[in-house]
């Protein structure tokens, strides 16, 4: 009998912790059927209205603030994603000078409060004069997304072995050629990893936009501003919607990645 | 260093590869590099600056000139003292109920369900989903949750768990409580990818030698888990520190539980008192960096005991 209990006790104890975890997932997906008016607090009835009418709402402003966090998630992310991948090719492969300074300089805003990574940036803006926009922003996010590029990508490099390349190089293919048809290839996992986790710090990233973004409004600063007056279930919405994609891709490529792992055990 | 409890996360690095030494190296390097000192190190010492600023003589509100105003390090601390306490505290109780809640959860996923990878994959789905809805819109859900007229307030009221006039948002609780939720997927990762490493046969050989479960947990699951412990109460505590959503006023917090980032935020982007925001900027970071640093050489040291 006690055997039996303690069998059960961490699966049990698992699902549940998961299931806390999707509570407040579960409550934003459900508000935004919500047939609300102005906040998005009482439960008023069911409606598909939200879904179907998601600009309608304050002139647009909320898919406004939505447009301007995809606008600015991409670009950030293209310019992380290169620079990251280029400085994790350089770790791993080669040999240079101040090669723990590198490392550190690389960890350090990973350890630094978005706080003061947010504040630092404006007070530097501040004394330039630079005014705050959409530039801004960019590249405030470009800076924090750097680093967690180069970890996911570091991880690949490391991974990749050498021996392909030098017979790329063996059969006389050009630096260029042997980069394009044989590393990028192998890296492109790694580097749509990086892109993907990028994209999603940038989309979701509140404290450091916030330091800097001036007039500008981002998807989760308008949320951060309406919070007082409370927020239309429109935002819900698109934060659904967002939901869903992301975990449909995951999904995805978990299932299919456990899938080939199980192919692949079967024939080792 | 302290980068090294990060870089366990890491797939294990199949070097000793011949590092080449060559002119491409710097090519690779110097824009990232480049853009780092200009958007990261720079605005540190920008920040430095600012924090010793004095105001400007006849000058307008959120003028400051460059100055050595070492008294703003005072008038901070003497007229913040609270809501520094409250930041390291909130922020270490934070950790702590975060790891015991992750902890079990990374280990059944990690170590018990090996035998089924699908699974597996799918509970790791889970921790991460929370990432893929904005942090904000979660931890208002909270506070609609404990709010007032809740279902979950009106029950602890009717059960006489809360008295008729309590409040769970805008207290120290809620914040807490808030701060652990938002951190736990930081903690369960770091501990799933050490876990997942573990050796099932150093338990089982512990359990040979008549250790106790416990004892074989205290004894082997533990510190062979450590870098994950490490790394997961790191990326918990640094975070949740300088966090200042949960406890705005607006979601999860109230008057009495304003953090560090409440007080930036405010000097900086309401009353423009850039050199006290960025003093109590300088002093967050300055005392995280000791912590790491302390944490990580003991627990290093712990780890080889």
């Amino acid at each position: 009998m006690k055997l039996s209990l303690g069998k059960w006790l961490l699966p049990v104890y698992s699902a549940l912790a998961l299931l806390f975890l999707m509570i407040p997932i579960g409550y934003t997906f459900v508000y935004s059927f919500n047939d609300s008016l102005k906040s998005n607090i009482l439960w008023r009835g069911f409606t598909f209205d939200k879904w179907l009418n998601v600009c309608n709402v304050q002139n647009g402003a909320v898919c406004q603030a939505f447009g301007n966090s995809l606008i600015i998630g991409a670009i950030a992310t293209v310019a992380a994603t290169t620079l990251g991948t280029m400085i994790a090719i350089a770790i791993v492969r080669y040999r240079f000078k101040f090669r723990s300074q590198t490392s550190l300089l690389l960890f350090l805003p990973m350890a630094t409060p978005e706080v003061v990574l947010g504040a630092g940036l404006a007070a530097q803006f501040l004394s330039l004069g630079v005014p705050k926009d959409m530039l801004t922003i960019i590249l405030a996010h470009t800076m924090f997304c750097i680093s967690f590029v180069v970890v996911t990508v570091k991880a690949r490099v490391a991974s990749l072995d050498p021996a392909l390349e030098e017979a790329g190089r063996d059969l006389y293919g050009s630096a260029w050629q042997v980069f394009a048809r044989i590393t990028f290839p192998l890296l492109l996992p790694g580097i749509l990893a990086a892109a993907l986790l990028s994209f999603a710090l940038s989309f979701d990233d509140f404290i450091i936009t916030n330091f800097n973004s001036g007039p500008v409004t981002t998807f989760p600063k308008y949320i951060y501003i309406s919070a007082a007056r409370g927020i239309p279930a429109e935002a819900n919405v698109l934060a659904s919607a967002v939901f869903i994609l992301a975990l449909v891709v995951v999904v995805t490529v978990q299932v299919s990645g456990a899938a080939k792992a199980r192919r692949q055990a079967k024939v080792s | 260093m302290a980068f090294a409890a990060f870089s366990s996360t890491a797939a294990p690095s199949t070097d000793p590869v011949a590092r080449r030494r060559s002119p491409v190296a710097l090519f690779l390097l110097l824009p990232g590099i480049l853009y780092l000192v200009l958007f990261f190190l720079t605005p540190l010492v920008s920040l430095l600056l600012t924090s010793f600023q004095a105001p400007r003589e006849f000058g307008d509100i959120g003028q400051y000139d460059y100055a050595f105003r070492w008294q703003n390090y005072v008038e901070v601390v003497t007229t913040y003292w609270p809501h520094i306490v409250r930041s390291f505290s909130y922020a270490l109780a934070a950790t702590f109920f975060a790891l015991l809640i992750s902890y079990p959860l990374a280990y059944f996923i990690g170590v018990k369900a090996r035998k089924w990878p699908l699974l597996q994959s799918l509970m790791l789905v889970s921790v991460i989903a929370p990432f893929f809805i904005s942090f904000l819109l979660r931890t208002l859900a909270w506070k609609q949750l404990f709010s007032d007229e809740s279902f979950v307030v009106q029950s602890l009221k009717a059960l006489s768990l809360l008295g008729p006039e309590a409040h769970v948002t805008g207290t120290a609780f809620s914040v807490i409580f808030g701060l652990t939720y938002n951190f736990i997927p930081f903690m369960t990762l770091p501990l799933y990818t050490t876990l997942e490493r573990l050796d099932v046969r150093y338990l089982e050989a512990g359990n040979d030698l008549y250790a106790s479960p416990f004892q074989v947990f205290r004894k082997v699951t533990i510190p062979l888990s450590m870098p994950g412990i490490v790394a997961g109460t790191l990326l918990t505590f640094i975070p949740a520190a300088g966090d200042y959503i949960n406890a705005s006023r607006d979601f999860l917090g109230g008057t009495g539980t304003q953090m560090m980032g409440n007080v930036i935020e405010a000097n900086f982007l309401v009353l423009q008192n850039y050199p006290s925001a960025a003093a109590l900027s300088i002093i967050l970071m300055t005392v995280i960096l000791v912590i790491v640093s302390v944490y990580v050489k003991r627990s290093g040291t712990e780890e080889l005991l």
